[in-house]
């Protein structure tokens, strides 16, 4: 028998699992592709947190990445605007970690302690992407945990929007749960004591009938005055401006319901409607919470704000202090490091500055300024540390003056959904049909009058037709949530179906950020290739790596002499020769080359170079042919318009591209759109669509990491589902009509008791089952048909 | 049969008691986070170096 030895070599790292440079870095016979997992490993290891590792595999995540600082957190002031409690022993902190992805996180996290015992407590919240944090503030600082933190790898995400908000967590959910907790405890009860005099008693038992009627009577008033409170207010309210909504015949059927119940049971004439009552007041309320469950861990409100960081250094007299952001002057001269956020418009003072803007204008390359210019808040920094005079406050910067527009102040118009429609009409006839009953009858019978007059209004209570539109649309709901597109509220999906007109974002919406097309020109042998690929392998700027994605060569050669220039450029010895790459400067080659250029040296010899080429997201431009069809396509870019020509074939009319669009022309374009009556539907990314996806009817943000940034928005898509945009319109407008068809539904049960109401014949019984029942078949028939409709456009 | 008007405020009690716990256990934050929980409970208690190395030992 041979025994055969598979002899495996690691090839990713153990940490993060991405690929391993030639070199790779070891501990413990386990390889790393950089320094920073190594450290995290070796930290890991050292506090026995090793398992870690045994969770899931590769659960770290890359630590190439440019240190950050956190000494602006020594600053009483700035602290105190982020941490949650403080006394003199202990302080509270509740930190955003964006890493937070698996099982090894919540674990390591919660194990913070072992690493260092001032530390007495962390819990995650897992889908916030929350840690709360609990430490002895006399041993261990506010900066030293933050630090900690960034040292095993989850960095938190401290942005001006923390402090800005601070907790203003919202409990109107608990309360609704406790609303629907006390009508569900009455309604249980309440049945239980009806049933005997549904079956009928004996007339012994009758003592038993009184007392009966009295306890449901008790238990009714708490889900009046209570459970339904929200009822009344929002009838009343809406009734005084002259607006009957649906609360309005609700208010009023829970009212009479109570009244008449209340008069039966006190005089003895019957056993009421109790029972019904408290069961339509708990399926509304369990409709209202399906509405209302929305997926709260995302944030649909951010601004400017929540991109910006909480800090500045600022450089007074020579030396460096962090200043919190809304204490910022003009005249203030500030240091910006590497890959930092420019808060202000400001001038350049000191520095090389080449500043990445494609967030703010939608420019696609770095822009080079030279000292004396101005800076516009918003860019990130890409080379070395530059300083800079600030020459406009925070909120007054060529950027952020875009949230002082009027479409940011005040509420926005509240999208009108088919139920405030239909139930204008709905209270109207109601009322005319209770009248009239009751007119009917008054000559003859005056109980009558009064039986079959409230009847009519309890039997029409529109309890089905209130729960169709929550129950159909939180089943879409949660199914867009399956397909990756995230929605504020269920009122948009109603929205999405009135859509006529799409405007898009260029560079990173209908752009892929992440699959950048690489093409080289220049001759390059395998070798050389082979050689250009193992240097790249070293860097961690997002250039080189993607340079290694598209060579996609396993690594052969270590490197020596590596060096590298922030921002600039890498040079090393690969197999015996001397390779540099990086930007013409670097290179000091005397070149001008428009696009993101790495160009590429080889002992002294220039061997050409590759030139980055923004690549569609995949389907696009099935995408654009097919909502051509249908829709009005625009184009709204903030870069320049070298892409005009391979655009102009997916969208049908040349002149709706526009380019060099500034981020109030966006907003503009999109109100002369609104004004010719189109409903606009925006697509964008950055923070130049704010003002845009906040005019347009809907504004939905696409992003490839829902956890990053995105502008305040009304729903939020990743990347992935770009293409299923025509289904999910499609899926709305279905929606709409499932909606319309359980409405008629409704209306079938009501006109059944109708036709026994105004006659005075309706009974207690007889309400106690068809409410239930057709409250159940609105919510089978909602739930099924949604998903039939799913299936049918392959979104399930 | 008066026995009924005794058990029918028995039991009207205990579903109170339930009703009041649901209220301290929403109230304390217990619905708030309803992931987390159920991986958290699927950690193995680790062991200390000490209990390792015994370990260790019994195997060999």
């Amino acid at each position: 028998m041979v025994e055969k030895t598979t002899f495996t070599v690691d090839t990713k790292c153990y940490h993060c699992g991405d690929d391993l440079p030639a070199k790779p870095y070891n501990a413990d016979d386990k390889a790393f592709c950089c320094l920073g997992c190594k450290g995290v490993y070796q930290i890991l290891t050292k506090h026995h947190l090793s398992n870690y590792y045994a969770y899931n595999d590769v659960p770290g995540q890359t630590q190439k990445k440019t240190p950050q600082h956190f000494d602006y957190l020594e600053d009483e002031g700035i602290a105190a605007g982020l941490i949650d409690y403080k006394d003199e022993k202990v302080t509270v902190i509740t930190l955003f970690i964006p890493a937070i992805h698996c099982s090894s996180c919540i674990w390591l996290l919660e194990h913070l302690h072992k690493i260092n015992p001032a530390i007495f407590q962390s819990r995650i919240d897992f889908l916030k992407k929350q840690v709360a944090v609990t430490f002895k503030n006399q041993e261990i600082s506010l900066r030293e945990v933050v630090e900690l933190l960034e040292a095993i790898g989850y960095e938190p995400l401290i942005s001006l929007q923390d402090v800005v908000k601070k907790q203003q967590s919202d409990h109107s959910e608990r309360h609704l749960m406790t609303k629907i907790a006390v009508a569900g405890f009455c309604f249980g009860n309440v049945m239980l004591l009806s049933f005997p005099d549904y079956f009928g008693l004996t007339s012994f038992e009758q003592n038993f009938k009184y007392f009966f009627g009295y306890i449901n009577l008790a238990f009714s008033i708490p889900v009046l005055l209570y459970s339904a409170r929200d009822y009344f207010i929002s009838a009343w309210t809406n009734a005084k401006r002259g607006i009957l909504n649906l609360d309005f015949p609700l208010a009023l059927g829970i009212a009479v319901m109570f009244i008449r119940s209340a008069a039966e049971i006190i005089t003895n004439t019957g056993a009421g409607f109790v029972d019904t009552l408290c069961s339509l007041v708990f399926f509304l309320l369990i409709g209202r919470w399906m509405q209302q469950r929305t997926y709260h861990y995302l944030s649909f409100e951010r601004d400017y704000r929540s991109y910006f960081p909480v800090a500045v250094t600022l450089i007074k007299n020579g030396a460096e202090q962090p200043l919190p952001l809304n204490e910022l002057q003009t005249g203030d001269r500030i240091l910006i490091r590497s890959n930092e956020i420019i808060p202000a418009d400001a001038i350049l003072l000191k520095g090389e500055a080449k500043i990445d803007f494609s967030f703010v204008t939608g420019e696609s390359l770095p822009v080079e300024k030279v000292l004396g210019e101005v800076v516009y808040a918003g860019g990130r920094q890409l080379t070395g540390a530059i300083e800079l005079e600030v020459i406009k406050p925070v909120s007054q910067s060529y950027l952020t003056q875009l949230w002082n527009n009027e479409a940011f102040s005040g509420k926005r118009d509240t999208i009108k959904t088919f139920s405030d429609t239909a139930s204008k009409y709905f209270s109207i006839v109601l009322l005319g049909v209770a009248f009239c009953a009751g007119f009917y009858w008054i000559g003859s019978d005056i109980n009558k009058a009064v039986a079959s007059f409230t009847a009519v209004l309890i039997i029409a209570c529109p309890c089905a037709l209130a729960l169709s539109s929550p129950f159909t649309l939180a089943a879409v709901l949660s199914i867009f949530d399956k397909n990756k597109f995230y929605l504020k509220n269920t009122a948009v999906i109603e929205e999405l179906a009135r859509i006529d007109t799409i405007v898009f974002d260029k560079t990173g919406t209908i752009t892929n950020p992440e699959a950048e097309a690489y093409e080289l020109r220049g001759d390059l042998t395998a070798a050389e290739k082979q050689m250009v690929s193992d240097l790249a392998r070293n860097s961690g700027h997002p250039l080189s790596r993607e340079l290694v994605k598209a060579l996609n060569i396993p690594p052969i050669y270590p490197v020596d002499h590596y060096m590298e220039k922030v921002g600039r450029g890498i040079s090393g010895w690969v197999n015996g020769q001397e390779i540099k790459m990086g930007s013409a400067a670097f290179l000091g080659l005397d070149l001008s080359e428009r696009g993101s250029v790495v160009h590429l040296v080889i002992c002294d010899r220039y061997a050409g170079y590759f030139l980055s080429k923004q690549d569609w997201r995949p389907g696009f431009k099935q995408l654009a042919l097919k909502l051509a069809k249908t829709k009005d396509l625009h184009l709204l870019s903030g870069d320049h318009d070298h892409d005009k020509q391979l655009l102009t074939p997916f969208f049908p009319r040349a002149q709706q591209l526009h380019f060099r669009q500034s981020p109030q022309d966006k907003l503009d374009y999109i109100t002369a759109l609104q004004s010719a009556g189109s409903k606009v539907m925006m697509f964008g990314d950055g923070l130049n669509d704010a003002g845009a996806l906040r005019k347009s009817d809907l504004g939905i943000a696409v992003t490839d990491n829902i956890n990053n940034f995105s502008p305040g928005c009304d729903a939020i898509l990743d990347g992935a589902a770009f293409q299923k945009i025509p289904q999910f319109l499609k899926q709305a407008k279905d929606a709409v009509r499932v909606i319309h068809m359980s409405f008629v539904i409704s209306v079938l049960y009501n006109v059944v008791g109708l036709f026994f109401a105004v006659q005075g014949l309706l009974s207690p019984l007889m309400a106690a089952i068809l409410m239930p029942m057709s409250t159940v078949t609105i919510i089978l028939f909602t739930s099924l048909t949604a998903r039939y409709y799913a299936h049918k456009n392959k979104l399930l | 049969m008066n026995m009924i008007y005794l058990l029918i405020g028995f039991s009207i009690l205990l579903a109170l008691i339930f009703l009041i716990a649901f209220f301290w256990a929403s109230r304390s934050g217990q619905h708030d986070d309803l992931y987390t929980p159920a991986v958290r409970m699927l950690f193995d208690d680790e062991l200390t170096p000490e209990q390792e190395e015994k370990s260790d030992e019994d195997h060999a």
